[in-house]
């Protein structure tokens, strides 16, 4: 599909969406309006709203922190993912023995864990960064511990025989062998920690997009909700694309990054 | 026949010899069953700065021996020695080419080239200029800066033997270092092989399955039996005048004795390896 068409495509469901959602809430088409108003608000007080949170200037530090909860959650969370999963998938037997226990982990529903990151980190910046940080790191042990044991056989043998050492092959083929498989899953992981972010924040917090709509499902007012969750949502795309930047930049080796485009 | 062919090589045991098979026998687990014995009792010596080619049926074990010597493999019995000593571990005076793909895959041909003087200690910019120089000696300067995936796969293979050579260990590996090219790359690759070796002569071991590429290149070429539990049967001296010419050299008549000499030989071992062919299909 040619890049125009593509775009312009992208833009009329938008149109078509945003059209049927001011018939529905502005006509007797579907319903008393009103009524309809209550639920789902109209297009035109949810930019309204928006444009308030913009020209008042007050969005910009709730962007700010949740920003800073997921790029903190999401650097913490890879580093330390990293470093455990080295040594889980170079030590298998110390691997075998607390297999169970990361499963375990991995299987806990994480918000069950923001009352007590509450407790224990207070209502700032810090617990939620917890909380996107128990999402963020199992997403990049599993792929750091994937990437460790499928590194080449055949590149391993060689680098040996080039006469790598243990800590030379851990720098020049597990770590980039891992970090290929950590980077392919690059937007998930951010994804999630952006996700831990704005729950703990909803949650319970004095800041952040997450506090945005929840001060404004309490208070029953939707145009607040909708807009907060249009302002989330740019916000995770515009992250989104920054990843894909940083991607581009850094596997410039693999193939099929290469192929057309 | 092993014995006479051997017996016509009394000067080994003079000569200093850079791989010495003594008896190696090579055992696999499989799951589930029995070992696996691969190669049995081979016995085979490299004099150094000799080109031995090993000739034989597919999965015979020519990568498993060459494994063996490189020290990616302990033999269950007999001994592997290089350079009169047994081989502790990994043997740091050989340089390997791999069958399969073995560059890596996040490093450029230059880099790739350069890494292993780099992990030796050679400061990068003094690596990366051998590194470059290698590059151009086998033809690849232009393509310094390229990842192996935007590479041919001759032009990969010639990284990997610039990245092998580089480090100038006395002892050269070869596993079918040709083997997926198409028949006129081999020849260049073979012409450019004999060309760097001739300037800098190393001890070689060069698995192939191809006949007249062993005999073209080698000083020797030795015949494995078909597998399991696969011997080494024939021992052929290739007298042919060097420098050679791959490309020329198969037209001379001498050329074509030996090959009738060996394929007769080697024949009779492939259809073991193919059990269910007849004769008549393959000569
Ligand atoms: N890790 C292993 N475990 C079990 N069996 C193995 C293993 N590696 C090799 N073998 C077996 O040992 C035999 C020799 O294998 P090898 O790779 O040395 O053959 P080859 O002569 O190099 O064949 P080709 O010409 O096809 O490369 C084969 O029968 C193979 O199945
Ligand atoms: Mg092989």
């Amino acid at each position: 599909m040619n890049r125009a068409v593509l775009i312009a495509l992208q833009i009329s469901v938008a149109v078509v969406l945003v059209l049927a959602w001011q018939i529905t809430t502005t006509t007797h088409l579907v319903g008393n309006p009103q009524d309809l108003a209550f639920f789902f608000s109209t297009p035109g007080d949810v930019v309204r709203q928006i444009w308030t949170w913009f020209a008042t200037g007050s969005i910009w530090y709730n962007l700010w922190i949740t920003l800073e909860e997921s790029i903190l959650a999401f650097l913490i969370g890879a580093f330390a993912a990293l470093v455990l999963g080295f040594w889980f998938a170079r030590k298998p037997r110390l691997g075998a023995v607390f297999d169970p226990y990361v499963k375990g982990a991995n299987a806990m529903p994480r918000v069950v864990l923001a009352p007590i990151f509450t407790l224990w980190f207070g209502l700032g910046i810090w617990s939620k960064v917890a909380l996107g940080f128990t999402l963020v790191f199992f997403i990049v042990f599993f792929n750091v511990v994937q990437g460790v044991r499928e590194a080449d056989k055949t590149v391993l043998s060689n680098a040996r025989m080039l006469g790598m050492n243990e800590r030379q092959l851990l720098r020049h083929v597990y770590l980039p062998s891992a970090l290929s498989w950590v980077f392919s899953s690059l937007h998930t992981s951010i994804g999630f920690a952006v996700v831990g972010a704005v729950v703990g924040e909803y949650l319970g917090s004095a800041a952040g997009l997450g506090y945005l709509i929840q001060q404004a499902e309490g208070m029953f007012d939707v145009a607040g909700v909708f807009a907060g969750m249009f302002v989330l949502a740019a916000f995770v795309i515009a992250i989104d694309y920054g990843v894909t930047l940083i991607e581009r930049r850094l596997l410039v080796w693999q193939p099929q990054l290469h192929g057309g485009s | 026949m092993r014995a006479a062919a051997r017996a016509e090589r009394p000067d080994q045991a003079v000569t200093p010899r850079a791989i010495g098979f003594e008896g190696v026998t090579i055992e696999f687990g499989t799951p589930g069953q029995a070992v696996f014995r691969a190669v049995e009792g081979a016995d085979l010596s490299v004099a150094a700065g000799e080109f031995v080619a090993i000739v034989g049926p597919t999965g015979c074990g020519k990568s498993t021996l060459l494994n063996a010597a490189a020290g990616l493999l302990t033999p269950a019995a007999g001994q592997v020695r290089i350079f009169g000593a047994p081989l502790p571990g990994l043997n740091r005076d050989a340089g390997y080419l791999f069958q399969l793909e073995a560059l890596m895959p996040w490093k450029t041909a230059l880099e790739n080239v350069a890494i292993g003087l780099e992990i030796a200690g050679t400061p990068k910019r003094a690596a990366r200029d051998q590194a470059r120089d290698w590059l151009r000696r086998v033809g690849l300067a232009p393509f310094a800066d390229r990842y192996p995936h935007m590479l041919s796969g001759g032009q990969r293979k010639r990284v990997a033997m610039a990245q092998v050579l580089i480090r100038d260990p006395k002892i050269m590996l070869m596993d079918e270092p040709f083997g997926p090219l198409d028949a006129q790359t081999r020849l260049i690759m073979g012409d450019l092989l004999l060309r760097l070796w001739q300037e800098n002569r190393k001890a070689v071991l060069f698995v192939t399955h191809d006949l007249e590429e062993a005999i073209s290149l080698a000083d020797r070429v030795v015949i494995m039996s078909a597998g399991p539990a696969a011997r080494i049967i024939g021992d052929f001296p290739i007298n042919l005048a060097r420098p050679r010419d791959v490309s020329e050299i198969k037209l001379m008549p001498e050329f074509q004795a030996l090959h009738r000499d060996i394929w007769h030989m080697l024949k009779s071992e492939v259809l073991k390896a193919y059990p269910d062919l007849t004769m008549g299909e393959i000569s």
